[in-house]
């Protein structure tokens, strides 16, 4: 017999696992933190309570979401920066060995040099303003982005390329019908990573470069008063942006034209 | 990714007629959907070694119409013989002429059908059959689409994607992606060879079912002996490398063929004994 809509209402709703596990680590790591702070007398180190106190504070003040929005819009145009530079850019390296083999080196050369180590150069062309910021984003998103698309067009399967010239496909028809689409998957992995990478030095190119932003929310909250309640709570609102984010960048995945390329072939 | 220096990257370019045999000349070439005349491949030496002849003097022709298997042991460069006549590969020496114009490269008039599977995983069973459709109105297309679906017994699934479906199914989409195409002929590369031996038996008796509709010409690349025998008109068998065809087998059975009849164990061991095996033990002797 198939259950009508209202028996399923009617017996209790059961929250899944893949919301319960987590919201109960989460519970019991803040109760830990609450008696770790409370057993050891620190009056610097904030409770879990001063945090939320923290962060309404923050938001009282309308500090909370300006600067939430001034870094969300530096990391908005590094890294559409880099997409809009990376992508093209490695899809041309993945399909041409010639310039994959000449621009390479110096992009291996200059992909392990963290962002931080260019912030000195960043202030010097830029100043203190939003693009310092803006291009270290940029520098530390694009190597991803271009790495993973040069990776989705070596590793298209010739087949595929050799099934589409046998429908008579024209150059621009087989990048745009089988190229594209193919390397789509590999390409939101790079830009996922980028996004987390971008996040990352936001943060601390702000904790150098700029006026506003949670970076500069966090060292401004330790040097003006030691409020280290509004440092961590800096830290708490910076980890679930990140979070939001990511879960951003996952849902894209789930599309049907990205979710083929994982599950069983 | 190495390049191979055989491939074929450019288009087709118009080219003066080239001179036949009269051998050639005298076999009606208007009823010839391919023709190939003393081809050879040959690779060049690794290390100062002797270059390697894969294909040598092959000469074969299929008339329009005709089902024709190419059988022979794994490696003696059948694929390289298919992927030449399709136009992937360029051989070293000779004449591969498809409809009486010289193959230049890969033609969406003769669609290939590939063993490592070329249905796109990015596409739907829809749009995979659709590709290779072209403009045409709405409705034309979907009435080509749900004949082709229908043809190869996928209907219900045409929204599922490739990664959802059988290995059967996803090659059931490749051959109506390529029928959909409407080709004059259809080159086919062990396209059952990943398919269990139950599988194969089904795949077979719906292929011959198609085909029976539709009678395009096929070459059918295949190691398996049986499975020749149960396809095709006319049976081509290869040697080791340096490969030749050492035998042209033909079958006139009715289709579908009789797995348990004398005349089929008869055509089967014709093709056992051009390939030196023994028809009691399949061992070569």
């Amino acid at each position: 017999m198939i259950p009508s809509d209202r028996d399923k209402i009617r017996r209790s709703w059961r929250p899944p696992a893949v919301l319960v596990l987590p919201f109960a680590v989460a519970f019991v790591t803040l109760v830990a933190w609450e008696l770790a702070v409370r057993s050891s007398g620190s009056d610097l180190f904030p409770s879990p309570w001063a945090v939320g106190l923290g962060i309404t504070e923050l938001a009282r003040k309308g500090l909370l979401l300006k600067y939430i929005v001034a870094s969300l819009f530096r990391v908005t145009w590094g890294f559409s920066l880099a997409v809009l530079v990376g992508v093209p850019f490695g899809l041309f390296l993945g399909w041409f060995r010639p310039a994959y083999q000449a621009f390479n080196p110096l992009i291996q050369v200059l992909r392990p040099i963290s962002p931080i180590a260019w912030i000195p150069l960043a202030i010097l062309w830029f100043g203190v303003s939003d693009l310092a910021p803006i291009f270290l984003i940029f520098l530390a998103s694009v190597f991803p982005i271009t790495v993973s698309a040069t990776a989705a067009v070596q590793n298209l399967q010739p087949v595929y390329l050799r099934a589409a010239r046998n429908f008579g496909l024209s150059r621009a028809q087989l990048f745009r019908r089988v190229i594209l689409p193919a390397a789509l998957p590999q390409i939101l992995t790079g830009v996922r990573i980028a996004l987390g990478v971008a996040w990352l030095v936001v943060v601390a190119a702000e904790m150098i470069a700029v006026n506003s932003g949670l970076g500069y929310l966090i060292i401004d909250a330790r040097n003006a008063g030691k409020r280290y309640d509004l440092v961590v709570a800096g830290m708490a609102v910076i980890g679930l942006i990140g979070l939001a984010l990511d879960l951003v960048v996952r849902r894209i995945e789930r599309f049907e034209e990205v979710s083929w390329g994982s599950g069983t072939r | 990714m190495k390049r191979n220096m055989n491939l074929r990257h450019e288009p087709p370019r118009p080219r003066g007629l080239a001179i036949g045999s009269l051998a050639a000349a005298l076999r009606r070439p208007e009823s010839l959907a391919v023709s190939v005349r003393d081809l050879w491949l040959t690779y060049p030496g690794k290390r100062q070694a002797e270059p390697v002849h894969v294909l040598q003097q092959i000469d074969l022709t299929v008339e329009r119409g005709e089902f024709v298997c190419i059988v022979g042991p794994s490696g003696c460069g059948k694929t390289s013989l298919l992927n030449i006549i399709g136009g992937f590969l360029a051989p070293t020496r000779g004449e591969v002429k498809v409809e009486g114009e010289h193959v230049r490269g890969p033609d969406p008039r003769r669609i290939f059908i590939f063993q490592e599977g070329g249905v796109f995983p990015w596409l739907n069973v829809r749009d995979n059959v659709a590709f290779g459709l072209g403009r045409r109105p709405r409705s034309e297309r979907d009435a080509t689409i749900r004949h082709y679906v229908e043809m190869v017994g996928l209907s219900g699934f045409e929204r599922s994607y490739p990664r959802e479906l059988s290995g059967g199914m996803r090659q059931r989409v490749e051959i109506a992606r390529a029928l959909a195409a409407n080709p004059e002929i259809i080159y086919m590369d062990e396209p059952f060879g990943a398919l269990d031996y139950i599988t194969r038996f089904k795949m077979r008796s719906d292929l011959i079912r198609i085909w029976q509709e539709e009678r395009k010409t096929v070459l059918f690349v295949t190691h398996d002996i049986e499975e020749a025998v149960q396809l095709a008109d006319r049976v081509l068998v290869m040697t080791r490398r340096p490969a030749t065809i050492c035998a042209d087998v033909g079958i006139d059975l009715p289709r579908p063929r009789d797995l348990h009849s004398e005349p089929y164990l008869q055509a089967r061991d014709r093709i056992f004994d051009a390939m030196g095996m023994n028809p009691h033990t399949g061992v070569v002797s």
